[in-house]
């Protein structure tokens, strides 16, 4: 094999997800290579070597300087032109989706995606997903080579090994439509606001609230229960609720002792960031809700009648 | 303006689809759907056309019984469909959907091409950058508010750190999050009107492509088995008969986590 591993990082540092991938494949193949590409990130690059990577490549290009997609294509098809890696694994994210579809395309690579777990059969590289809602786990292969992968993030943990890397640079010359899309206002890590991460109890509320107004069910409850409040995808995005609170996939990634989903389908983008809490209970609707297949406790009901007299109950139970 | 929109037929309630043992494909016999986070992408197209004039083309490949969905995207309010069906292109993987799909959208050579943010059957959240890629156009992903004007395309979309803005100049490929908007209902009249919209339905080698290129043949990845998911701790399910509150409160204390 010879594996090369998309490096993303923001705001200085490579991300989490990214080493993990780069931990998993420097256990599956010693000669793990790693590529960083961006601008002033020369020094970024040596610290992969502590995760396993024997070598990176640098791409260091104002044209990169943006986490856009496009010209990280250019840069990724020249390098595996090139240097002949048979094997690209990208830690799923929302700018590494589209740079492994659109590499996909460009070299006629077969991409899987979604996958919590890479293994060798007989020499042969296996992809595991969870598909149709986690109901069935598909091994999934390449016909040919390059094999394009993404991981679904935080699936592999990060180990720092020590070691350095060898940093070597190598030159990309950009396509004229990849650089036609420009970036006006880059996302920031907000640190406003508390932290869900450590909570021992989340009551998390979706698109079946109805209405931002209706997240005051789920304050109260929260706050009964001595918790803190989260959020879907879907509501943040429609401004109901503060993107801090977020929890799936763009989101936060959380395990409390107590999840209580009140309105939230339980699509997967939301499930990977709670499927390893500690006790899952559901409140929806809709009976047939994917929230059901992996909650602890589900209750098919109206949620605006259940939670306030949970609330209610629990507030009697604690005074 | 030219919007086409890439819908997917999928199967209905993403809880009763199964795989096939024997073809490890999709069983696409029961009954489908429109994909319904590519009913956003319908629904914004039709917005555009409302503020700004414009005609809009849905685009897809599939069975036969992928006409309901178009059905359903005319009666929302498109102006025309084009569906490629093509025994040849069964068991297509993202490249060969690929080769396939950028080939129907230029013989379409619209300005802006919508997708919906992944299929919910697959989980697959990567065509549009691989059209896009195939296309040589610019790409916009997960846009959560879209704006169209003066040759361009703006878009605001989350990512992993918050939130940001992308521009891109027309022609552009752009996926929309299914925050972006309500769909509509189609009307009665709305309902009505769909079987006399113009339909066109074209095969493989009618739209140029090579046969090896697409279906099986021409996919680069496979499903080698498939295996029952890890065994989980039982889901206690209850429905709310005016207790679910009680209920809910005996079994936290039960799992001692009151």
């Amino acid at each position: 094999m010879a594996t090369l591993v998309f490096l993303e990082h923001h705001e200085g540092e490579l991300v989490k997800p990214a080493l993990g991938v780069l931990s998993k494949a420097a256990e599956l193949d010693g000669d793990v290579v790693g590529v960083v590409l961006g601008s002033g990130v020369r020094d970024l690059a040596a610290k992969a070597g502590a995760f396993g990577a024997a070598k990176v490549y640098v791409a260091d290009k104002p044209e990169l300087e943006r986490p856009l997609p496009q010209p990280r294509v250019d840069a990724l098809a020249a390098l595996v032109g090139e240097q002949g890696f048979d094997t690209v694994l990208f830690a799923a994210s929302v700018l590494s989706a589209d740079v492994a579809a659109g590499l996909s395309a460009r070299l006629g690579a077969g991409l899987n995606w979604d996958l919590t777990d890479l293994v060798q059969e007989n020499g042969t590289l296996i992809g595991k997903r969870p598909a149709l809602g986690d109901s069935v786990y598909v091994d999934v292969g390449w016909t040919d080579e390059p094999r394009l992968a993404l991981i679904r993030a935080g699936t592999f943990e990060a180990k720092e090994t020590g070691g350095g890397a060898q940093v070597e640079e190598f030159d990309v010359q950009f396509e004229d439509f990849s650089l036609a899309a420009t970036m006006v206002e880059q996302a920031h890590a907000e640190s406003e606001g508390p932290s869900i991460e450590d909570a021992d109890v989340i009551v998390a509320g979706g698109r079946g609230l109805g209405s931002p107004d209706n997240f005051k069910l789920v304050e109260e409850l929260a706050q009964a229960l001595g918790g803190a409040v989260a959020a879907t995808r879907a509501v943040v995005d429609a401004g109901w609720y503060p993107y801090a609170t977020q929890v799936g996939q763009t989101g936060r990634t959380v395990s409390p002792k107590l999840y209580v989903a009140c309105g939230i389908s339980g699509a997967i983008q939301h499930k990977v960031g709670m499927q390893s809490s500690g006790v899952i209970v559901a409140i929806n609707k809709d009976p047939n809700a994917p929230i059901f297949d992996f909650c602890d406790l589900g209750v098919v009901g109206d949620l605006h009648e259940i939670v306030p007299k949970l609330t209610e109950l629990i507030r009697q139970r604690r005074s | 303006m030219k919007i086409a929109v890439c819908v997917k037929h999928v199967p209905e309630g993403t809880t009763h689809a199964r795989i096939d043992p024997q073809t490890k494909r999709l069983t696409r016999s029961g009954e489908g759907a429109i994909n319904p986070f590519d009913t956003h992408a319908v629904e914004e197209a039709l917005r555009i056309k409302e503020a700004q004039q414009g005609d809009v083309v849905i685009v897809t490949m599939g069975p036969q019984s992928a006409q309901d969905s178009l059905r359903k995207a005319l009666a929302m309010g498109a102006d025309s469909a084009v569906m490629v069906t093509d025994e040849a292109a069964a068991g297509s993987d993202l490249v060969a959907t690929t080769n396939v799909l950028a080939a129907a959208l230029e013989s379409e050579a619209p300005d802006l091409v919508l997708f919906g943010q992944q299929a919910n059957d697959s989980d697959g959240a990567v065509l549009w950058a691989a059209v896009a890629d195939r296309l040589r156009r610019p790409v916009l992903s997960q846009v959560a508010e879209l704006t169209v004007a003066d040759g361009k395309v703006t878009g605001k979309r989350q990512t992993e750190f918050g939130y940001d803005t992308i521009q891109a100049p027309l022609p552009a490929v752009v996926a929309v999050s299914d925050a972006i908007n309500e769909p509509r209902y189609p009307s009665l009249k709305g309902i009505m009107g769909a079987r006399s919209k113009p339909q066109r339905t074209v095969s493989v080698s009618e739209l140029g492509v090579d046969a090896a290129r697409v279906g099986e043949t021409g996919s680069k990845t496979v499903v080698q088995a498939l295996n029952d998911p890890p065994p989980r701790g039982d889901t206690v399910k209850l429905e709310d008969d005016g207790s679910a509150a009680e209920k809910i409160v005996e079994y936290l204390a039960e799992k001692k986590v009151l």
